[in-house]
């Protein structure tokens, strides 16, 4: 089915976060739509599938206008969504959560048909090549099938028009592609794709067209056989961007974290970190690559002190951290920006100055003895929502309802304000745009040059390649490789984190 | 927005609530009211009459029972004895005498879900913490007075806090969830309490009823007016005065701050450096100590003596009483006032006009329920319902509903 929108508009309390957006893709196309975080992308879509009512504009299917209150209308007229965050029952089997609200029912009393519905997923699956097995329980299922699972559900819903909204974010490389190749199935089966992400790589490789948003507008559709990443990145910012990090050489000094043969366990007791070596030296950027789920997480909270080291050793500054709090880990000087920005490293219902002083809140000046010094943490967040270009509407505002980008400044902000020496970074500028990726790095660089260790973990191989002075590639719980920067490829790490040493 | 208009934003929702309520109450008189119901056929005009009547009637009578009469108090403006003073302020005095249990307890409920535990047991904590000061009171017999009261009132506080920690303990060092253990405890604490009574060291030696002996005929938190049938004491000012306290606690000191932290988002404390468990047990430490508090004003100062009945349901009520002040002290001692009011205020509707004092009670159910529901309110009154739309437009994953607010289930 053809699927056009025109002049869709929506505003939001202080955003207009679609502006006049026309798009449109043809029976069997692969539409790329590209954007940053902001752009308007998540509104779109949300309008598409019934979630949002539009203030302006249209949406038609095969030529003829359609208004969705709910999304099941949008369901029903063939529209199927793939979410970025998965909406499956964990413990229900592949069969029910596909048919999970459109059972097949037979009998006086609508008695489940399991064996119809097993059917079709079956069906479902082998033509367009899904691989998945019906009777598996979605928590036995990794990511990667998870998401086709997502898929067929679309497809045993007969959607002829398949939305998948950042749908590579939770993959490995390989995955990927095996992602790309379903989609090319689908669409040459008739299936039109809407195909939603940030990255610049995929759209290329995958898509028909590309409809590049920027601030709530169409800022081009292009040919990707007749562009480049450098024109695309263009259209998405809105000026020329740096894709390398400007930084001088390292000048490495004393060692300031040592890991001897590190050992940690994950939530389920299995060994997750093996027998990890690794130095870093004050004035050095060691990044940490690989694919999410190898050990890294457990490794970076072993050092910051939230997990118990099973065997090995942690040293900070020669002596041993292992077994120390958390807390007096960070007055020693350890900075952390966590992995999940809103679960772990920020509290959403409280304001921008609590955030900033969430962990120091106990020290001079933000309080003596047990009271609170309000004009103290107050001139410290206003200085550093200077400091650091935090923009909020005040320092009073719930930082829950900043954008990512600036939630992420105020923990970088609240981390460096105080004496660094070692900076544990975990996926710092995921999900961020290009504008706040390049604000943080440049901050972390400087933090380098100041003297301060740097551990970067992160799954995005250009990023890696572009901060790290050093690269170490984490696979199976295992630091399977360590590159010098200099000598660093994008296929030789790539290699090492697939697994192929 | 004004400063002033800020403040009273938090307000809105439940003063919206208080008045639809009232008007559904009204709705509830108006089809109970038989003998203007039976005239509709006949004399419908003289029906909706008499049913308006009724129900002016009705709510003037309660306000008249909860904050006092005008020809009384000019009465006693023009004439100040003792006597008509207190038939003036009597009313408003008795609103304040029910309220202040109602503070404490509120308080307590209060500065627990603020830190994220889900202290039911306020209930337990309050007779607990009544038991405790009847118990150090009557231990201290022929001491000085203002000693006896110090002494009795510690001990409340420090039972109460006991029994509020056990289950923050129970929960920090081994996951048992607050919510079933502080509701077991209730019931434990009931037991205590009816054991103790039944000792000869505390029971009153007349009858053998689970009574204590009495406590006003030697101890007794001075009142605040010396007048005849004046009950209000020092009790309802110190509840005042923790209200503040809690309020400076929770927001001004640092300890505060790790609580609400704790509260909001464990995760996060946890990585900032904070101690869950800590926070665990103090939260529970101190809500269990103000319910206490309450507990040893009450039978310090209310009623002459200790029995199993002390609390008329205040821990319960106040879980919703801190659900209706969005957990903000200030609007605990607003919440408190009211549903003292209606306890007062009800006594008199029910003699003037006869309808039963259960209409209160269904008032208060209404207000908590429309409390809970801001979306029902903001329909009914027609108002724009919640934008949908996130404030940032690709991110409309909202944070985690704050478990301290209106989560209390």
């Amino acid at each position: 089915m053809r699927l056009e929108l025109k002049d869709i508009t929506k505003q939001f309390p202080g955003v207009l976060a679609n502006d006049r957006i026309s798009i449109a893709a043809d029976r069997g196309e692969v539409l790329g739509l590209l954007g940053e975080n902001g752009a308007g992308k998540s509104t779109l879509m949300n309008i598409l599938s019934g979630l949002y009512r539009p203030d302006a504009g249209e949406i038609l299917i095969d030529g003829s206008p359609r208004a969705f209150t709910d999304p099941r209308q949008a369901i029903e007229a063939g529209i199927g969504m793939v979410h970025q965050h998965f909406q499956l029952v964990p413990v229900f089997d592949v069969v029910e959560a596909v048919a999970l609200g459109a059972e097949s029912v037979s009998g006086l009393f609508g008695t489940l048909d399991r064996s119809t519905a097993r059917t079709r997923v079956v069906e479902l699956s082998e033509r367009y090549n899904l691989n998945v097995n019906p009777d598996a329980r979605i928590e036995d299922l990794p990511v990667g099938v998870r998401q086709r699972v997502e898929i067929l559900k679309a497809l045993y819903r007969q959607s002829d028009i398949l939305v998948l909204d950042e749908p590579s974010a939770v993959l490995t490389p390989f995955e990927t592609e095996e992602l790309f190749g379903i989609i090319r199935g689908l669409a040459k089966a008739g299936t039109t794709v809407i195909f939603i992400t940030h990255k610049l790589n995929e759209v290329l490789e995958v898509a028909d067209r590309i409809t590049v948003l920027r601030r709530g507008r169409v800022a081009g559709t292009v040919d990707p056989k007749a562009t480049t990443r450098e024109e695309l990145a263009n259209l998405m910012v809105g000026r020329d961007v740096e894709l390398r990090v400007t930084k001088g050489p390292a000048h490495p000094g004393e060692i300031v974290l040592q890991l001897r043969n590190l050992h940690v366990r994950d939530d389920r007791g299995h060994m997750a970190v093996r027998d990890v070596n690794l130095e870093i030296r004050a004035g050095e950027i060691v990044a940490l690559a690989g694919v999410q789920g190898n050990g890294q997480t457990e490794l970076v909270e072993a050092i910051v002190g939230l997990r118990t080291v099973d065997s090995g050793e942690i040293n900070l500054d020669a002596h041993s951290i292992k077994a120390v709090s958390p807390r007096h880990i960070s007055d020693e000087g350890v900075a952390h920006i966590p992995e999940d920005r809103m679960r772990d490293g920020l509290i959403g219902y409280m304001t921008v100055a609590e955030n900033f002083i969430l962990d120091s809140y106990h020290r001079e000046p933000y309080s003596r003895g047990m009271r609170l010094d309000g004009k103290a943490i107050a001139a410290a967040a206003e200085q550093a929502v200077k400091d650091y270009d935090i923009r909020t509407p005040s320092i009073e505002t719930y930082a829950g309802s900043l954008s990512g980008g600036n939630q992420q400044k105020v923990i970088v902000a609240r981390e460096f304000s105080r004496p660094v020496k070692l900076v544990v970074a975990s996926q710092p500028t995921r999900g961020l745009d290009v504008g706040s990726i390049e604000y943080i790095h440049r901050r972390i660089v400087e933090q380098r040059d100041q003297g301060a260790a740097i551990l970067i973990v992160s799954t995005e191989l250009e990023e890696v390649l572009a901060v790290g002075d050093r690269i170490a590639v984490m696979q199976g719980g295992e630091v399977v490789g360590i590159v010098e920067g200099a000598d660093a490829t994008f296929e030789k790490v790539g290699m090492l984190m697939g697994g192929v040493h | 927005m004004s400063r002033v208009g800020r403040a009273l934003k938090p307000a809105f929702v439940p003063l919206l609530a208080i008045i639809t309520a009232f008007i559904v109450g009204s709705i509830f008189i108006l089809v109970t009211d038989f003998e203007n119901l039976s005239k509709l056929g006949t004399d419908p005009v003289g029906a909706i009459g008499g049913a308006l009547n009724t129900i002016v009637s009705a709510y003037s009578a309660m306000l008249l029972g909860a904050l006092g009469d005008p020809a009384r108090i000019s009465a006693a403006l023009a004439n100040p004895t003792p006597r008509a003073v207190a038939a003036a302020i009597r009313p408003i005095t008795e609103t304040l005498v029910a309220a202040s249990p109602l503070i404490f307890t509120g308080l307590a409920v209060a500065i627990s879900f603020r830190s994220g535990v889900f202290n039911i047991g306020v209930e337990g904590q309050f007779v607990l913490g009544a038991f405790g000061a009847t118990a150090a009171a009557i231990a201290l017999k022929g001491e000085p007075m203002w000693l006896i009261i110090l002494v009795a009132t510690i001990s409340g506080v420090l039972t109460g806090a006991l029994w509020g920690f056990i289950p923050g303990f129970l929960k920090a060092r081994t996951g048992a969830h607050e919510v079933i253990t502080t509701i077991m405890l209730n019931y434990v604490a009931a037991q205590v309490v009816l054991f103790g009574l039944r000792s000869d060291f505390l029971r009153l030696e007349t009858g053998d009823q689970p009574i204590s002996k009495v406590l006003s005929d030697f101890v007794r938190i001075p009142l605040i007016f010396n007048l005849p049938a004046i009950r209000l004491h020092w009790g309802f000012v110190l509840a005042l005065v923790m209200a503040v306290i809690v309020s400076w606690f929770l927001f001004k000191t640092t300890k505060g701050f790790e609580l609400r932290a704790s509260g909001f988002n464990t995760t996060a404390a946890k990585y900032a450096g904070m101690s869950a468990g800590g926070s665990i047990m103090l939260a529970m430490a101190l809500s269990g100590g103000l319910a206490g508090m309450g507990g040893a004003m009450e039978v310090l100062g209310t009623v002459p003596q200790m029995s199993n009945d002390i609390s008329s349901g205040y821990g319960f009520n106040a879980i919703a009483l801190a659900l209706l002040a969005g957990n903000r002290p200030l609007g605990i001692v607003a919440a408190a006032l009211l549903f003292g009011a209606l306890r007062t205020g009800g006594g008199l509707m029910q003699v003037k006009t006869g309808i039963p004092l259960d209409l209160l009670f269904f008032i208060q159910a209404l207000v908590i329920m429309f409390v809970a529901a801001p979306g029902l309110i903001r329909a009914m009154w027609f108002l724009d319902r919640r934008r949908k739309g996130p404030d940032e437009p690709d991110a409309p994953a909202a944070p985690q509903a704050p478990a301290a607010e209106g989560s209390a289930a």
